[in-house]
């Protein structure tokens, strides 16, 4: 038993580094993916503090959006600004009807509305585009197909053209965000809003400005997320509980920290592919639906904030 | 006009105390209680008695169970469908091991296994709260989703991977199994939840409620009084359990008769979320509102094309159900974020000056 978790597992990596590193690979671009849809909840969560159960919706809503429209006939590159247009009428609309009417409600109470509009989005993507899962406009949209092979140390390791980009434009995203936060006007806002409310209001910045922002940068980040993922599995309503696998994401890398949120993504995709090749078959397949939750729970225990996170929480 | 408490006058301090000071509420209540024992067995039809009123009691004990836990202690909780998961497996197990046995009493038994549980994943809420424990309760509810597939033990190693309800029996009534009684089985099902909706309005009145609601309100002045927040906190998680167990073991036994581990999901989690929450957290009455708007309305909305005579494709009527019930948890919370008990206290509280509110 000791055998089989403490040596076995180690045996099999360095017999056969080839197959490591593919896993690790697939652990990275699995990764990067968590990462970006935790970096949806991250932008929502600093600018107003409210827990956005419905990203994981919206990911597929913006996947099921393009793909529709390019199924209507419209081609890929309208679709797609169609699709930003679209997010942004469902970023006004969140802050005109549900936001701003509940100002200075409690926490829980904001990530209700969240679940409530989460459940609205599914009834009304699925009225609208149908139930089944869809393809993704992968080749349309120009990214990528097709699969390079390397042999290191006399094996095989395969990457698929898609998964570099799906990290080339997290890395992109990334890069971009925090430009955008740390160097423009808006974003030098956005951080205000974060930091105080009242003390934002009281230096003119315009709360309901601020947030129609910040819905619609999440919606384009739901929209990369949605194209990437929907182009390596389909696009359908299961993708919304993979959203749930941000919250551990958070855990990990802080609730406030877009860094974090990428990091933390990475862990938990790495840790995950590993524990399941490698240590799965001790407990039985299908260990990856947890694993990341017990990872969030050790670090609970011993970095409450998470890795880059301020040091806000309140123990006891 | 016949809704107020002219006249009653209270003399001790134990009247002024009572759970319903006012002779009409008391009335009210009764004649609540006549029409679930009497009127809904003798003249409901077999739809509304097995389909409507008997998962309506088995989730508003449920939610019972988790109003417990968030709305009275604060703690936020997402993992109530692997708790109910937890009685209805142990549950499985205890009528596998004692088929003689009352089922009543094996139901209630399921519980504590529930509740054994429950505490032990309640231990990280000692350190973290808010979100952070959401999480917690998250790896709960996936981890033990899990177990109940993977450990083929729970389920008696049969082939389908799911729970049947054995055919047992309470008081000389088979009440679970394919040739169960649905009165039968509603009846066990009121009396549970009505007595343990009675144990649940104690609990909260005493000492130990008191506890849970000052720690909920500000957890390091409860401390500096003397509320022990392990005790507060783990008590709640046990006893919050032990309602979602008993809830869960009811689930198959006297409503499902079967059960897979997927109704046990997340879903099912959110789903009581959202009854405790459009009910009323930390309101007893608030949780047989909520159940029975997020379970009754869209049977009545599945109903609704038909009757009125339109034909609307049933995936169509689906879809528009969601959407609806999305649309009514934004439109609550936007009203009165205090839910739908709150709204019935301002209710009462018009009533009791109607038609005079300014005399």
């Amino acid at each position: 038993m000791l055998y089989n978790i403490f040596v076995d597992p180690f045996a099999q990596m360095l017999g056969a580094p080839d197959f490591l590193m593919q896993v690790l690979w697939e652990g990275f671009v699995a990764g990067t993916l968590y990462g970006l849809i935790a970096l949806g909840f991250v932008l929502i969560f600093k600018a107003s503090g409210v827990f956005n159960f419905a990203q994981g919706i919206m990911v597929v809503f913006s996947a099921l959006t393009l793909v529709g429209l390019y199924q209507a006939g419209v081609p890929a590159w309208a679709a797609l600004v169609l699709t930003i247009g679209a997010m942004f009428v469902l970023a006004w609309l969140v802050e005109r009807i549900v936001l701003r009417n509940l100002v200075n409600q409690e926490e829980i109470i904001l990530f209700m509305a969240t679940i409530g509009l989460n459940y609205f989005l599914i009834g009304f993507g699925e009225y609208v585009f149908g139930g089944e899962p869809k393809k993704m406009i992968a080749s349309e949209l120009g990214l990528p197909t097709g699969s390079t092979t390397f042999e290191p140390f006399g094996g095989v390791l395969i990457i698929e053209h898609l998964d570099v980009a799906a990290v080339v434009v997290a890395v992109a995203l990334v890069t971009g965000l925090a430009i955008f936060f740390n160097k423009t006007r808006i974003g030098r806002a956005l951080r205000a809003v974060a930091d105080d409310h009242q003390a934002a209001m009281s230096v003119g910045i315009s709360l309901n400005q601020i947030w129609v922002i910040v819905w619609f940068a999440a919606g384009i980040v739901a929209l990369a997320t949605g194209i990437m993922w929907g182009a390596k599995s389909d696009v359908s309503f299961a993708l919304q509980i993979v959203a749930l696998k941000a919250l551990p994401v958070l855990i990990i890398g802080g609730f406030t920290s877009i860094p974090g949120a990428i990091l933390g993504g990475l862990i938990i995709g790495f840790g995950e592919k590993l524990f399941e090749i490698y240590w799965g078959g001790l407990l039985g397949s299908g260990v990856e639906g947890w694993f990341a939750y017990v990872i969030a729970l050790i670090f609970l225990l011993f970095r409450p904030q998470g890795l880059f996170g301020e040091k806000i929480i309140e123990r006891i | 006009m016949l809704y107020r408490e002219t006249g009653q006058f209270k003399t001790t301090y134990t009247s002024d105390s009572q759970v319903f000071p006012i002779l009409q509420d008391k009335i009210g209540l009764i004649a609540m209680l006549l029409i679930a024992f009497l009127v809904v067995p003798v003249f409901g039809s077999e739809f509304f008695v097995k389909t409507v009123m008997t998962p309506f009691l088995i989730f508003t004990l449920a939610t019972i169970g988790l109003n417990i836990l968030v709305g009275y202690t604060g703690q936020l909780s997402l993992g109530t469908g692997a708790f109910m998961g937890v009685g209805a497996y142990s549950c499985y197990k205890l009528a596998t091991y004692f088929p003689e046995t009352n089922l009543v009493l094996l139901i209630l038994l399921s519980g504590f296994f529930s509740a054994g549980i429950g505490v032990i994943f309640g231990l990280p809420s000692l350190r973290i709260k808010g979100f952070y424990l959401a999480v917690a309760t998250l790896a709960a509810q996936f981890f033990l989703e899990w177990c109940f597939i993977r450990i083929k033990w729970l389920y008696n190693d049969n082939t389908s991977g799911a729970i049947n309800s054995l055919p047992r029996e309470a008081f000389g009534y088979q009440i679970s199994g394919g040739a169960a009684d649905y009165i039968a089985q509603y009846i066990v099902v009121l009396c549970i939840v009505v007595m343990m909706t009675w144990v649940a309005s104690n609990l909260i009145r005493g000492r130990i409620g008191r506890s849970w609601m000052m720690i909920r309100d500000m957890d390091i002045a409860a401390e500096l009084m003397g509320v022990r927040p392990l005790y507060a906190k783990l008590s709640a998680f046990a006893v919050s359990s032990f309602y979602a167990g008993v809830a869960g073991a009811m689930m198959v036994f006297l409503y499902y008769g079967s059960a897979e581990p997927e109704i046990f999901d997340i879903n099912h989690s959110f789903l009581f979320l959202f009854m405790a929450i459009i009910g009323g957290l930390g309101s007893l009455i608030g949780c047989y509102m909520g159940a029975a708007f997020i379970w009754i309305m869209p049977i009545i909305l599945r109903e609704l094309p038909e009757i009125i005579g339109l034909d609307i494709n049933p995936a169509t009527v689906e879809h528009i159900i969601f959407m609806m019930i999305g649309g009514l948890i934004i439109f609550f919370l936007i009203v009165e974020p205090h839910g739908l008990a709150r709204l019935w206290q301002i209710a009462k509280e018009k009533l009791r000056t109607w038609p005079f509110p300014y005399t």
